[in-house]
């Protein structure tokens, strides 16, 4: 147990400070699920990758900064303390990323990380189908090999981003005989081929937060296979370890929530403190920000020592998704009657935090899933 | 930063798991606890042998001179093991309170060898507890005594107090009133210093306790796990249901992020942070609501297996129940956590997990 920061570490958190004091825009900008406010996301993730901030994680000479999990950390702590905004292309960073540079070839990775990393290439995700949701395995849609291009049929859905994004990573069936998580390919898809159909989905607060994506004798070059053909459950699971969680919700997220979540208690304290309970909600939310944290730094020193971390990461994501609930739900309590005003000033964001919390327990493997992975495999229990 | 523990410390919490999954076994605990003593002088001796009572002692006394965060690994065990509250508290809180006396004092000296060779069991009083737990075996009492705003610390001996012994659900407890009269030999310490000493016991006893609960949750679990792997119903072990997993993956959530908060804690004892309070109040309250939760599934699980005396589960629930409220209850704590949350003292916010 060593809990100081190194001296690089604390000049890392410096530098990051003194970046997003500089850099951060005063002004909010709109929403990423509205065409201009995507654009405004878009441009400040370019950047933050200018300044080599958007993908730390990433080797120097891809544009990261070459830094480990601990300085990843520092980051998002600073970044979330900073109010800087919400990140649009982290499909692409954080989840593309690590595959490219574990099976892409050198003209994929030349050709798709600087791209990425620069945000030309921003990207959305093709797993989902009507038929295949909790059940991934049973993705149907179709790449069939026609000399040198696969011909995609079929239909994708809940793709996040796929309404203003312009490519997709995802799932595609390539050997029609196949069946359950055998037969599959992991293709790289650009979203305005000819075949393709986007349309888009309301989410609970009215935005085009994702889309169905059809596919309609779409050609896609073999040279947009990652890794082989037939090997894309392999592909698409080898990097979805705890890393990926993690990466995906940092627990300085939710620590900044439920630092605003004492102080909008604090400004309402003389009307709330009749119901004895939300006082109560206000610590709670703190206190499972900061575990949250502390299993964090406690998971990634592990894996620093070179600890194997697996079906561990399925608690991270129930955790996290209900934390998540638990301060939004405790916001509109204390909001009490304004809550609904979705245009008041000191209610907007909350409100749009809470419609957002509603799909935590579902998206990135629902809850339930999580439990049964966390029974099976962590405890042993029989599958049903 | 590496919030991890070396390799010397996890061998050590090894080493004391195989020793207590022999000597420890819930079947040699149920025939201890039947007596009237309800402790066992062999498994004391085999616990000091182990190094478990020299395991805070400072090394000039005679101990392996360890502390606050690889106590934290103990605490865990003997909280697995339902290890009686006579080793915790004398190794771990009153070893905390004797060794933070001045150097040279008399008390110092001749206490903490003792403890040490294993051959002292100090009872603790504390002005959070109403009584005092495992009272009737101690060679010594540390007692509190408050005269208008002056706190007094005071080392008595067995024979200077009148004790009544207060029957427990808990097989395991032996809790006391103790009515003694303090006179000037007794006294060890008063003033700004004795309360000083006063406030760490109960972050000390608080957190003694958080990681005893957080064993007690991972035993139960453990023994709800191998019960729904064996028990058949409908064709097939009980566990294969999705009604029972998910219950117990919430028992593992609960257990896997209580950890991490019992081990900041320890961290910010072993340091004085300022802030220490209120990490030790997190840990108490998580700890203890993941092994209420343990108990809980444990039981449903177990079905009306679970709700007999026979099965060892009762053991460790009632166990779970009991400590849910000693060095302080839940609202307790909560009080403590709001005050440095909602008075403005504590930083909060991202980047300060770690900033004391």
């Amino acid at each position: 147990m060593n809990l100081s920061y190194t001296a690089a570490q604390q000049a890392f958190r410096a530098e990051v400070r003194q970046w997003l004091l500089a850099n951060v825009p005063r002004e909010p900008f709109a929403s990423y699920d509205t065409r201009e406010g995507f654009e405004q996301h878009r441009a400040w993730e370019a950047r933050l990758a200018e300044a080599g901030w958007s993908s730390v994680t990433w080797p120097t000479e891809l544009g990261g900064r070459g830094s480990d999990l601990i300085e990843w950390l520092i980051f998002e702590e600073e970044y979330w303390a900073a109010d800087a905004p919400m990140r649009v292309n982290q499909n692409g960073i954080l989840l593309l990323g690590p595959t490219l540079m574990e099976f892409g070839t050198p003209e994929q990775k030349a050709r798709f990380l600087p791209a990425t990393a620069r945000c030309e290439a921003m990207w959305a995700q093709g797993w989902s189908e009507p038929n295949a949701g909790s059940d991934m395995a049973a993705i149907s849609s179709r790449a069939i090999r026609d000399g040198d291009h696969y011909v995609l049929n079929g239909q994708k859905t809940w793709s996040t981003r796929a309404v203003f994004a312009n490519w997709l990573f995802g799932l595609f069936r390539s050997d029609p005989q196949s069946s359950r998580h055998h037969g599959l390919s992991y293709l790289l898809v650009p979203l305005d081929a000819p075949g393709i159909t986007i349309r888009p989905i309301q989410a609970l607060n009215g935005k085009q937060a994702f889309a169905e994506i059809f596919f309609d004798d779409v050609r896609v070059p073999v040279g947009n296979l990652l890794g082989e053909e037939g090997q894309g459950w392999n592909v698409a699971m080898a990097t979805a370890g705890f890393e990926r969680g993690l990466l995906l919700r940092s627990p300085a997220r939710y620590q900044r929530s439920a630092q605003k979540l004492v102080q909008l208690y604090q400004r309402h304290r003389a009307e709330v403190d009749h119901d004895p309970s939300i006082r109560e909600a206000v610590l709670r939310a703190w206190m499972g920000a900061e575990a949250y944290n502390l299993a964090s730094y406690h998971v990634v020193s592990r894996l620093q020592k070179g600890a194997r971390i697996g079906a561990e990461a399925s608690t991270n994501k129930i955790f996290w998704s209900e934390l998540d609930l638990e301060i939004h739900e405790t916001a509109m309590r204390i909001l009490g009657p304004r809550a609904e005003l979705c245009e008041d000033l000191e209610v907007h964001d909350w409100l749009e935090g809470f419609l957002f919390a509603q799909a935590g327990p579902i998206y990135a493997g629902s809850n339930e899933i999580q439990r049964n992975i966390i029974a099976e495999r962590l405890l042993g229990l029989p599958k049903s | 930063m590496d919030f991890t523990f070396n390799e010397d410390q996890q061998a050590f919490r090894d080493s004391v798991s195989r020793f207590l999954m022999v000597e420890a076994a819930p079947e040699k605990l149920r025939d201890i606890w039947q007596t009237d003593a309800g402790r066992s002088p062999e498994l004391r001796a085999k616990l000091a042998e182990q190094g478990l009572t020299a395991f805070s002692v400072p090394e000039e006394h005679g101990g392996l001179g360890l502390g606050d965060v690889d106590w934290v690994l103990m605490t865990q065990e003997l909280g697995y093991f339902a290890i009686p509250d006579s080793l915790a508290d004398t190794a771990y809180v009153a070893v905390g309170l004797l060794k933070s006396l001045p150097e040279g004092h008399p008390a110092r000296d001749s206490w903490l060898p003792r403890v040490a060779n294993g051959s002292a069991r100090i009872a603790i009083g504390h002005s959070v507890n109403p009584w005092v737990a495992d009272a009737h075996l101690a060679d010594v009492l540390l007692l509190p005594h408050q005269t208008g705003s002056t706190l007094e610390w005071h080392l008595v001996l067995p024979l200077q107090t009148h004790m009544a012994a207060l029957p427990s659900i808990d097989g395991s407890r032996r809790l006391a009133t103790v009515e003694w009269t303090p006179d000037a030999g007794s006294k060890l310490i008063d003033g700004a210093a004795a309360q000083t000493l006063a406030d760490q016991m109960l972050d000390r006893g608080a957190f003694n306790v958080a990681g005893q609960l957080l064993g007690l949750a991972q035993r139960m679990l453990d023994l709800t796990v191998y019960y729904a792997a064996q028990r058949k119903q409908f064709g097939k072990p009980i566990g294969a249901f999705q009604a029972v997993k998910h219950q117990l993956a919430d028992v593992v959530t609960k257990i896997e992020f209580a950890k991490p908060v019992l081990y900041r804690a320890a961290c910010a004892l072993a340091s004085g942070e300022p802030h220490a309070a209120l990490r030790v109040s997190h840990a108490k309250l998580v700890c203890a609501e993941a092994s209420w939760l343990a108990a809980r599934k444990g039981i449903q699980v177990h079905g009306a297996m679970g709700y007999t005396w026979e099965v060892d589960l009762q053991m460790f629930m009632k166990r779970a129940w009991v400590l849910d409220a000693a060095w302080g209850d839940r609202g307790f704590h909560k009080q403590r956590i709001a005050q440095a949350l909602l008075g403005d003292t504590a930083p909060l916010g991202p980047g300060n997990t770690f900033s004391n």
